[in-house]
């Protein structure tokens, strides 16, 4: 057998240091990673890079279309951060994101001709229910049968996804529309104000913010948000105290569908304005790599969500400037969570090099070295 | 010429020194006794021993040559044999299928062979064992034999026995000194890892006692007494008095009431028709060897397990159907055996801690978490029963087994619970912690609390129960007052023999066990 020079080694305790360094560790590997590939397709890798990273963000309207995706992707985020927190592993944001987007245009199609304040309320609150009733599913099925939630939640990702196809093909349709898959376009009365006169931004960035004010004083205050924790942390004890476990089941997944779909909503009611196939540009599966890459933080979570915002239109923008596919994005954001996976065993191991037996006794210095 | 030395063993980890100049000598035939406290550095100089850690210095000669042992496997080769306190057999197979896993190939190849070896090691030292019973049909102490047995088909000339009779009854403990003593007879070598003082003084030739990582001094056990060597053990400035009056109880608080309950884990003891009752102001003790319903009935008490209302009482209120949320609030306190794991959650704080049993208690208004009622409850707790910690933003974790006990207790008992159940409460505790924690229990006693304790550690119960029985296979003995009850009719009661005659003669009880 070949002797690598390099071995693994547990760490004592964890380090702290790295569970903060792991995600920047991860970023930059994907940048490098990124580099190379952007070479391997014959561009100039660091001109690429910028045209990814730094473009999309060069001016204001860069500025407001960033914060048009970081609005439904912190929803969706902040309401699987509760899930995760729980050991609930939620994977179905996306299938709830669009449930809310079908269920809140629909109502909003049916308000058409309405001419009213009310409106706009219904829907949001309509498409919020829609994601929170997809998400009851995954509950109901978790608690009463002990159904694993990561094949449920991803099985109605893709229910989902079929009958938004059904509705934009057959009852949702726009009459007027030459067979086009898609509907009639939203009213006014349906659709988000604008934060900014000039620019696509909508409020929806504003839910995305006081939901995560709402979720960072739930957990950090509440009891609620304690019990959420300790079932997370150690299910037995959370018996022992005796939190009510199926309870708090239902509590995060139906938050987190709620959330979801609250996100789906305002991304039809906003920059959308209809229902089409395309509602959904996978922000419910960004999510997931944002949770993990915040730390499951609020405040990490935000910053997290503003770099998958910008894959998202760093791969619009190689497209447009560079001619390179779209699908960049998805490459960018599966690289960065690869690498954050990875480098997250540092968290609990270290690298040292295999030379002659060590002494232990050094092994504090290799700590401090590697925080 | 000695069977093994150690010579200067330091061992460091980061933060800690495990042994720091240990000198270890086991003669050929010597039954010695390694004693201290939990964190003393007994499991590292075993496990240094046994291959599994190197020494950072110092020398280890095995039969008067130096030697560095690469692993478990080479230490097997050389004859070194090691019974963990918790076993390693798999519960799904046989005895002899077992014993072959741990067994060279050739040796292991007949398996017809090999059973007729087992049965006549088994029989020669007086533990005899079926090669064709599945192991997870075995009491903990067949299952004991097992491992020893295991060890003598190795031509074992070192057998190291970790914690051995801490599983065991009284009775049980008797066939294997004998067995133990035949061994050393000719000629092998045993190293006895206990805190049982008396015991030691009993069974071994030559003891070793280490203090915090350090040596502490060698004796002969024949020749000195328990306390001197609890001394030795705990340095001069813990006090070791232990001196509970026995009190009456007044009314019931805890009743249970022909309470039988069959789990849905195929491994778990089912309970039969359990009557008991616990007063305000004493304390019952029951004790047993693990696994047979003592879990499963201290669940059913506190509400992890729920059954019919009826079968469980406190106070007039029928409880038996209550989760432990509704029951705490009715005045139950439980310290569970788990510490980590159950009774403290890993990696949050002892605030975060203090917080999720006493959550019902003023720490929260509406849903609102009051931070610093709850800071000032864990620094309550931690100076009120002295548990050492960096500070009260501590992680569980990071706590040693005897001070996260006593964290755990000191916030049941400061919640003032009508009722306090304990599972094992001084289970690997060191013997200041124990004695802390045994105070505890007493005085909350005399503040008129209902206890209920249930502990392998039969010295314990004596000390501090007011009534006292033993659980068996899922079945109750009948109760007594302490005084009444002599450790051969509690060895009897936890055997499952349930009469109340005392046997007369202490080798009829031997000779039922080796039946």
């Amino acid at each position: 057998m070949i002797k690598l020079p390099l071995r693994l080694e547990k760490r004592h305790s964890d380090s702290k240091a790295m569970a903060y360094i792991s995600p920047l560790l991860a970023t930059i590997l994907t940048l490098l990673s990124g580099a190379t590939l952007f070479a391997l397709l014959g561009q100039e890798p660091l001109h690429a890079l910028y045209v990814f990273f730094i473009y999309p963000i060069a001016d204001v309207y860069g500025w407001t279309e960033l914060g048009l995706k970081v609005g439904p992707l912190l929803l969706c985020a902040i309401g699987l951060m509760l899930c995760f927190k729980a050991k609930v592993w939620n994977i179905g944001a996306e299938g709830q994101f669009i449930m809310g987007g079908l269920g809140g245009g629909y109502i909003a199609l049916e308000l058409l001709a309405v001419e009213s304040s009310l409106v706009l309320p219904a829907v949001l609150v309509f498409g919020a229910l829609s994601g929170l009733l997809w998400a009851a599913l995954a509950a109901l099925l978790k608690t009463r049968f002990g159904a694993n939630e990561i094949l449920t939640t991803i099985m109605l990702n893709y229910i989902a996804l079929n009958a938004l196809f059904y509705g934009v093909h057959g009852p949702l349709k726009d009459p007027d529309g030459y067979n086009f898959p898609e509907s009639a376009m939203f009213s006014e009365f349906a659709t988000l104000p604008l934060v900014l006169e000039g620019f696509r931004l909508n409020i929806s960035l504003l839910f995305g913010l006081a939901a995560v004010a709402i979720v960072w004083t739930l957990m950090s205050r509440t009891l609620l948000g304690f019990q959420i924790s300790v079932l997370g942390e150690d299910a037995s004890a959370a018996r022992f105290a005796g939190f009510k476990e199926k309870r708090l089941v239902w509590f995060v997944l139906l938050a987190c569908g709620a959330l979801a779909g609250l996100a789906g909503v305002s991304e039809v009611t906003g920059p959308i304005g209809q229902l089409n196939p395309y509602i959904a540009p996978g922000y419910g599966y960004a999510a997931i790599i944002i949770v993990f890459l915040g730390r499951m933080h609020p405040l990490g979570i935000l910053f997290a969500s503003m770099l998958l915002a910008l894959t998202f239109m760093g791969g619009e923008m190689v497209q447009m400037e560079l001619a390179l596919p779209k699908s960049l994005t998805g490459l960018f954001q599966g690289m960065l969570l690869f690498y954050l996976l990875a480098c997250d065993l540092l968290i609990s191991y270290r690298v040292v090099i295999n030379s002659a037996p060590k002494k232990i006794s050094e092994a504090p210095g290799i700590i401090e070295q590697a925080g | 010429m000695n069977q093994i030395d150690l010579i200067h063993i330091t061992k460091r980890y980061p933060g800690c020194i495990a042994n720091q100049d240990v000198t270890l000598r086991v003669a050929k035939g010597e039954i010695h006794a390694l004693l201290g406290e939990n964190g003393a550095g007994k499991s590292t100089l075993m496990k240094i021993i046994y291959g599994v850690v190197k020494p950072d210095s110092g020398q280890m000669i095995w039969e008067g040559k130096q030697i560095i042992v690469k692993g478990a496997a080479h230490a097997r080769e050389l004859g070194i044999g090691m019974v963990f306190q918790h076993f390693s057999l798999f519960e799904t197979l046989t005895v002899a299928e077992n014993i072959s896993l741990s067994l060279p190939a050739n040796e292991a190849a007949s398996i017809k062979k090999l059973k007729q070896r087992i049965i006549e090691v088994s029989e020669r030292y007086g533990m005899k064992l079926d090669p064709d019973r599945y192991v997870h049909s075995l009491s903990i102490g067949e299952q004991q034999r097992v491992e020893i047995v295991r060890c003598l088909l190795q031509n074992v000339k070192l057998l190291i026995l970790d914690e051995p009779t801490s599983v065991l009854t009284p009775q049980e403990v008797k066939v294997l000194f004998k067995t133990l003593k035949l061994l050393a007879k000719e000629g092998c070598s045993i190293l006895f890892i206990s805190h049982k003082l008396d015991e030691v003084i009993e069974l071994c030739d030559e003891a070793t006692i280490l203090r915090g990582g350090h040596l502490s001094g060698h004796c002969a056990p024949k020749n000195t007494t328990v306390s001197e060597l609890a001394r030795m053990m705990v340095g001069d400035d813990t006090p070791l008095s232990e001196d509970y009056e026995k009190r009456v109880g007044a009314e019931t608080f805890l009743n249970v009431r022909d309470l039988s309950f069959r789990s849905v884990d195929p491994f778990a003891c089912a309970l039969n028709g359990i009557n008991l009752e616990v007063k305000s102001g004493e304390i019952l003790g029951i004790a047993g060897v693990a696994g047979n319903g003592q879990e499963e009935l201290l669940n059913l008490i506190s509400g992890e397990e729920a059954s019919t209302a009826s079968t469980v009482s406190f106070g007039t209120d029928a409880v038996g159907n209550l989760g432990p949320r509704e029951r705490r609030q009715k005045g139950i306190g439980f310290v569970p055996e788990e510490r980590l794991g159950r009774g403290a959650v890993p990696n949050m704080t002892l605030e975060e801690n203090g917080l999720l049993t006493a959550y019902q208690k003023d720490l929260t208004s509406k849903g609102w978490i009051n931070a610093a009622r709850v800071k000032a409850f864990a620094e309550e707790i931690v100076a009120k029963f002295n548990v050492k910690t960096s500070g009260t933003q501590a992680q569980a974790k990071s706590l040693s087994g005897g001070n996260l006990q006593k964290y755990i207790i000191g916030r049941e008992i400061l919640q003032n619970p009508k009722l306090l159940v304990c599972s094992h409460p001084t289970w690997g505790v060191d013997i200041g912690a124990a004695i802390l924690i045994r105070h505890a229990l007493v005085a909350l006693r005399d503040q008129g609390a209902a206890i209920l304790v249930v502990s392998e550690d039969i010295d314990e119960l004596y000390g501090i129960s007011d009534r006292i029985c033993a659980i068996c296979d899922g079945e109750l003995s009948p109760i007594a007052d302490t005084h009444t009850v002599n450790i051969n009719l509690l060895g009897q009661w936890m055997a499952g023999n349930f009469g109340t005659e005392t046997l007369k003669e202490e080798g009829l009880a031997d000779e039922a066990l080796a039946r």
